[in-house]
């Protein structure tokens, strides 16, 4: 399937129809966006279902003796900087420099995957040392379910970020790829903002 | 020459331009420090911590938004501004309607509920 949008892409851009073309890419990412709202009201429905479940500790432990905020703020950092390095990412694209995008991907990458490394490592910790698993409290349940969730968000990002180091390199920076490029970054920083609300309201409010 | 200038502009709305990344960045950093700061070095007053947490949360949100996602009044992204506009009111709804609908529930149900149920076990 995508090689054949490749194909009819390559084939419009050849008979030089570039505003057909544009028009085509915006709508891609007006749709994208879309999307992306819609992801937007998942989450509102679970920050919303922490908000009403946030004290319902069940006699179990509470946010303020589970959660390690330096540990939280190296998470932050990592997917703070990895939504940098994607937008040197982006610049390079337009620039049409191929190799420093897979490079900047690359970075993108590995900080992404930090990311969900010290996310798994802090679950793992919270079920197996703390035994405060997702089944102790409808407090934990709503934590788990939406830190989670946009855990899970982060990993399929880093499996589409693969997917597009491989794209470009093997199709070079054309029209498809970009524009894929262009919804992947739009992804990217979206999680990027849902983590602001998640560390300032699910972390730092925890904690008081 | 003028063309130039439009195609810098043009780069500039669409994709944004290396010092708006990181000036996007530094921002963003300086707002998380401050954020965790609020809690974690116990400098600032109590009742000013829950306010100073939701406002560097919100200046970041928009940081965000202008910087990295490229918000803003241009006419191509006025389609992407509505529809955000427009989700924000759901979400405003969602979430402001659940907690108020059920605070008022744990305000007049839960408690006489729990009293009755120590009263009967007592």
């Amino acid at each position: 399937m995508s090689s054949a949008a490749i194909t009819a892409n390559h084939g419009v851009a050849a008979h030089g129809a570039d505003h057909e073309h544009h028009d085509d890419g915006s709508k891609t990412l007006l749709g994208f966006w879309i999307y992306l709202m819609s992801d937007c009201l998942i989450f509102s429905g679970l920050f919303a279902t922490f908000a009403v479940l946030g004290h319902a500790t069940a006699g179990g432990p509470s946010g303020k003796e589970l959660f390690d905020l330096k540990y939280v703020f190296g998470e932050t950092m990592l997917l703070l900087i990895s939504s940098f390095t994607f937008g040197l990412a982006m610049l390079n694209m337009h620039a049409g420099h191929r190799n420093k995008v897979i490079a900047w991907l690359f970075v993108t990458l590995l900080f992404g995957a930090g990311f969900v490394g010290m996310e798994v490592y802090e679950f793992h910790h919270l079920i197996t040392v703390e035994h405060a698993g997702p089944d102790h409290s409808a407090f934990l349940s709503a934590y788990f379910g939406l830190v989670g969730t946009h855990g899970l968000h982060v990993t399929c990002g880093l499996i589409w970020l693969v997917l597009m180091m491989h794209m470009v390199g093997k199709f070079g920076l054309n029209d498809a790829v970009q524009r894929r490029l262009s919804c992947l970054s739009l992804f990217w920083h979206f999680l990027d903002l849902v983590w602001i609300c998640v560390f300032s309201f699910v972390y730092l409010m925890g904690v008081l | 020459m003028s063309q130039h200038g439009h195609s810098n502009a043009h780069q500039h709305n669409a994709h944004g331009t290396l010092k708006s990344y990181t000036v996007g960045f530094v921002l963003s950093l300086v707002l998380t420090v401050l954020s965790f700061g609020c809690v974690m070095s116990g400098a600032v007053p109590q009742h000013l911590v829950v306010p100073g947490i939701v406002v560097f949360c919100v200046v970041q949100l928009l940081v965000q938004l202008v910087f990295f996602l490229h918000m803003g009044t241009a006419p191509e992204q006025r389609s992407n501004l509505s529809i955000g506009v427009f989700s924000l009111l759901i979400i405003a709804i969602v979430v402001v309607g659940s907690v108020w609908v059920m605070h008022n529930m744990n305000a007049h149900m839960m408690q006489p509920v729990i009293q009755s149920m120590s009263s009967s076990i007592g």
